[in-house]
């Protein structure tokens, strides 16, 4: 590659001016002629049976077009299909129909849609369409759930059970019988709420003329809800274009395939308008899945010296009413097979049962499995830290996986790439002055202040991921990316990526890659993606997959042009292709840098085809298509420190620091951006989020004046820095970094709290940490 | 979060507006900034049939200095409050208190006479308004009458304001010399309106003891109130450290908590405890280095 100038570069982001100015089209801008507004009617109760529905007065009010329920639909939509569906889990995936039959399961779910001249008219009539229930019994928590008596959501999950996933690895009996100590604790990893600024929205237009189904609506992988949608609604995918325009963030939660995205699209074939929804927050709280609620007992075998010997443990994980698309694949391929984090721990047993409630659907949100696998090691390597009184930087030092050993397989058949964890917690240690702190803190303390330093230690599976690994743990698709590079005449290039990139920069870090490879400036380089009729197949943007496994098929089309141009070039020159040198945007002959071709010269030779080599297509365009041999494993330490104010238990966060390693970096303003949205997300777990329902399934935080996100007031500066460890799976070594923020930072955070807290004998405290709840410590140890 | 459907009214004159209040005394509602009246409309918790905009009428809004009294109108806003010269100058604890309302963009919507009217129990002027002894002015049909904040607040958003009568103007007393005065909040973490917040008034006597001493507490119970045995004990003391944690338990004996997820009863009480104490310690310090 030529001496970098873009590659590399702290470019703006181009997609800021539109976002900041108000330019930017979101899925609620579209307005069609003729369009109809969808709004629904969604169950108060946790659980019920529906006993009648009466629309009678919703269908004669004013505006109102039509109601369906239910078993209007029954035939004609088709259920929302589990699209993970993991092996050897006796896994059962109980019917989701688009709109509830007989019964209801959770608050939110919907039960009948109401289509209305405007909005307004919408909403009233959905307070005008009787619904009379049965209230039977609920379920919130998934271990109770699991238990004899309990209230049984589906007649096919005998005792609401989903799945029974285990990994093992080594000799788990041999590692704790031999252990000289051994730590256990209950995790509780709560429940949290996506929270995308944008809540999910859908257009759908049908054309009867042409069989066409246009649906815009907020998505992450448009190719997959085509597929998807095409299933449910019987439209054969070529007639079904899913385009997927602004996207004001998923996390994950615009991923998955939900009723009301068909349920509109049925409504638009079947009455003849184009059809509009919006979800409004107190909607997007109850039916947009929410992600995480785990409970997992642990336990950890190791020598006196530190060596982890062993790790095993069961968790529960709370999956909602019904099994949303990717739900059976979080906490397990995503989370259980991570559960050792970057540690040498030879032997590993770990259980997940999935477990249905009545609760809103749980599936990916922004990090989805490894936040919670991370969590648990993290507090598990500091609580046996504790016990055997070693420093948590030492504890973790004695048990990495070694720079020598990768490409490391792991006990649970993972194969991490590429790692040198060392290095990144000797320089956040070195950052924040690591033992300077401890003396700080302990000066600190006999003062009655309560000081506290969290390490956390992570490494995260990414970059999703080879096709065949997606196949053989029952993802129902593949996971490689696409990529076309199109050059036009004037040496401007068209680029399209199968990836669908909301919110996360990829518009410029794609360009820089395009821009780089061809030697031309960033802005001749335009960035598509989102929408199924411009763009080849493609699998869409989660799992931190869109640079290296999209970034990757892009630069591998564009050399593919590349290579083209140096063909034509060399014809042009009548030299031998061999003899061609790109340097600086020039084709030049070897040795006579005069005689030369630029990029735009070969682009416009190309696309006249005047004169071309004997036998060459004309134009300048490559397609690429990158399956990935393996994930990638960025990896990271970050560190905070905290300060509890003892009057009130609030805790304070002093510093943050995070250096991370993501492999090669492209542009390092958006890594650094990426790494401030995650960790604030992460440290909001920690402290602030919690999605908490009573005991009759109402979701008592179910709006943003109960549930608490962070806010830039709440946040230090956050200090990045980096290593580079180039991964050996794609050509420019590229890892992910969407995600690990939120992966790493809760565990830090709630490290340096149980570290403020430590002399008070706290080894442990359940997220989030609370100041009633840290107060009532603090009550309760002086 | 659609709002059910209203009429929208823009009177232009005091009378036009309380002559339609009083011919509409139940399904009428003032819109002010709005901040808390409209996401309750578009929750559907509230459903006026007739939304009375505030804001062409005259007279209702800035902030002036009149005889030993600061007067600020109706409809000004939160960092108008927190912004003025004189405010700053005058009641500088108004101040520190406009400034931690809600958010941005809450405190450049949100008005002053708005919040009281509103009367939420966790809102912040309420404690301070208290502790500075400040009476709202309000006209009705019947004309105009000045109400004591003491006086003002009756119950969980509810206030001594009649169906027809509208806030005009806040009147607070400029502080004596050798006052100092201290709001202090411990926030809610998703509302950011108070768990507790303590509004605290002392002056003090040449010789250091305390003259007067004015405790406002808001998110302790259905109404901010003033804790008047925590202050009168006060009275008479150096205000040191015993002083204050004798007033800071008292407070906490003069309210009656709501505990929810966020804060239980016992912990908002500790807090009020906690948050007198401090407001106090805060008032002091400015008192005597005035």
């Amino acid at each position: 590659m030529a001496v970098s100038r873009i590659f590399g570069a702290a470019v703006k982001r181009r997609e800021d001016p539109r976002l900041i100015t108000g330019r930017a089209v979101y899925t609620d801008d579209v307005k069609l002629p003729n369009l109809a507004y969808v709004a629904f009617v969604r169950s108060p109760h946790a659980h019920a049976r529906i006993v009648r529905i009466d629309a009678s007065r919703a269908r004669s009010a004013p505006g109102v077009i039509a109601v369906v329920t239910g078993r209007d639909l029954a035939g004609k939509v088709g259920n929302i299909p589990t699209a993970w569906l993991i092996p050897n889990a006796d896994l059962k995936t109980p019917a989701h129909p688009p709109l509830a039959i007989d019964t209801v399961r959770h608050v939110g779910d919907a039960v009948a849609a109401v289509v209305a001249e405007s909005r307004a008219a919408a909403a009233d009539a959905v307070a005008l369409v009787e619904v009379e229930y049965q209230v039977l019994p609920a379920v919130v928590d998934q271990e109770k759930a699991t238990q004899p008596g309990a209230p049984q959501l589906h007649p096919d999950v005998p005792n609401n059970i989903a799945f029974r996933w285990r990994v093992t690895g080594g000799d788990i009996e041999a590692a704790f019988r031999s252990a000289e100590v051994t730590v256990r604790q209950r995790l509780r990893n709560q429940r949290l709420i996506p929270t995308a600024m944008e809540t999910r929205q859908v257009v759908a237009e049908y054309n009867p003329a042409t069989g066409e189904l246009v649906v815009t609506m907020t998505s992450q992988n448009p190719h997959i809800h085509r597929n998807i949608l095409s299933g449910i609604l019987g439209v054969p995918e070529h007639r079904l274009r899913v385009i997927a325009p602004e996207v004001g963030g998923g996390f994950g939660s615009k991923i998955h395939c939900y009723p009301e995205e068909a349920v509109v699209s049925y409504l638009a074939m079947t009455l003849g308008r184009p059809m509009k929804w919006s979800e409004d927050r107190r909607e997007n709280y109850a039916a947009t899945i929410h992600g995480r609620d785990h409970i997992v007992d642990l336990e950890l075998a190791a020598k006196r010296d530190g060596t982890i010997l062993g790790l095993r443990g069961r968790c529960y994980a709370n999956l909602g009413a019904y099994l949303s698309t990717a739900a059976p694949g979080i906490p397990t391929i995503l989370h259980g097979l991570m559960m050792t984090g970057c540690y040498d721990i030879p032997a590993l047993d770990y259980e997940v049962v999935g477990v249905l409630t009545n609760t809103t659907p749980v599936d990916a949100y922004r990090g989805a499995g490894r936040p919670e696998a991370t969590y648990a090691i993290e507090r598990m390597v500091d609580i046996l830290a504790a016990e055997l009184g070693m420093d948590p930087a030492e504890i973790r030092r004695r048990n990495f996986i070694p720079p020598s050993r990768f490409p490391a397989t792991v006990a649970s058949g993972l194969t991490y790439d590429s790692g040198n964890y060392a290095a990144t917690l000797d320089r956040a240690l070195q950052i924040v002055d690591y033992q300077k702190f401890r003396a700080e803190q302990a000066e600190a303390r006999r003062q009655g202040r309560l000081l506290g330093i969290g390490l956390s230690t992570y490494v995260e599976i990414c970059g999703l991921g080879p096709s065949a690994v997606a196949g053989a743990v029952g993802f129902q698709g593949g996971l490689w990316e696409s990529a076309v590079v199109r050059v036009h005449p004037s040496g401007k290039a068209t680029v399209f990526t199968g990836t669908s990139p909301h919110g996360q920069g990829e518009e410029t870090t794609f360009a820089q890659i395009v821009a780089e490879e061809l030697g031309i400036p960033l802005d001749d380089v335009e960035v598509v993606h989102g929408d199924t009729a411009r763009i080849p197949m493609g699998w869409g943007t989660y799992g931190s997959r869109t640079t290296a496994v999209g970034g990757t098929a892009m630069t591998l089309a564009a050399r593919k042009v590349k290579e083209k141009a140096r063909m034509i070039a060399a014809h042009l020159l009548e030299v031998s292709p061999e003899d061609i040198v790109f340097e600086n945007g020039r084709f030049a002959v070897k040795g006579v840098p005069e005689r030369s071709k630029t990029f735009q010269e070969i682009a416009l030779a190309a696309n006249l085809a005047w004169n071309l080599p004997k036998g060459m297509e004309p134009g300048l365009e490559e397609a690429a298509f990158f399956d990935p041999s393996n994930f990638v494993y960025p990896f990271g330490a970050h560190v905070a420190i905290v300060e509890i104010d003892p009057g009130t238990g609030a805790v304070k966060l002093l510093r943050y620091v995070a250096v991370d390693d993501c492999g090669r970096v492209i542009n390092p303003k958006i890594v650094d951006g990426q790494v401030h949205g995650g960790v604030a997300q992460g440290v909001a777990q920690a402290l602030w989020e919690a999605a908490v329902y009573d005991e009759n399934g109402q979701l008592v935080t179910g709006s943003l004046m109960d549930y608490a996100i962070p806010t830039a007031t709440v946040l230090p500066m956050i200090e990045t820095d980096r290593t580079e460890t180039p991964s050996p799976v794609n050509p420019l070594g590229l890892k992910g970094v969407g995600e690990t923020g939120t992966i790493a930072a809760t565990p830090a955070v709630v490290n340096a709290v149980v570290d403020a807290l430590s002399h008070r004998g706290v080894r442990h405290l359940d997220m989030p940490l609370t100041p009633e709840k840290i107060w009532r410590v603090l009550s309760s140890t002086t | 979060m659609i709002p059910s459907a209203f009429e929208y009214l823009a009177p232009t004159s005091l009378s036009e507006a309380t002559a339609f209040l009083a011919a509409h005394p139940e399904d009428a509602k003032l819109l002010a900034g709005g901040h808390s009246l409209i996401p309750l409309m578009k929750l559907r918790l509230a459903t006026p049939k007739y939304l009375v905009d505030l804001q062409h009428i005259p007279g209702l809004k800035g902030i002036r200095e009149t005889d030993g009294m600061v007067e600020i109108g109706a409809l000004t806003t939160h960092y108008e409050v927190l912004s003025s010269s004189v405010v700053r100058e005058r009641l500088p604890v108004l101040a520190e208190t406009a400034e931690v309302i809600g958010d941005v963009q809450v405190r450049n919507r949100g008005t002053i006479g708005g919040s009281l009217a509103h009367a939420d129990p966790a809102a912040d002027y309420p404690a301070t308004i208290l502790a500075l002894d400040a009476e709202i002015v309000a006209v009705g049909t019947g004309g105009e009458r000045t109400i004591k904040a003491t006086d003002f607040f009756v119950d969980l958003l509810t206030t001594a304001l009649k169906p027809d009568e509208i806030i005009t103007r806040v009147r607070i007393p400029v502080p004596a010399p050798g006052t100092g005065a201290s709001y202090q909040k411990f926030p809610h973490p998703a509302s950011r309106y108070a768990i507790v917040g303590v509004a605290a008034v002392v002056r003090l006597n040449t010789d250091g003891t305390c003259a007067t001493a004015a405790i406002g507490i808001t998110g302790a119970g259905s109404k901010a109130v003033r804790a008047r045995a925590a202050e009168s004990g006060l009275v008479g003391s150096r205000l040191d450290d015993a002083a204050l944690q004798r007033a800071g338990a008292a407070a906490a004996e003069a309210v009656d908590p709501v505990g929810d997820i966020h804060a239980s009863a016992e912990y908002r009480r500790h807090l009020v405890r906690e948050f007198t104490v401090r407001a106090l310690r805060a008032a002091a310090e400015r008192a005597r280095s005035r």
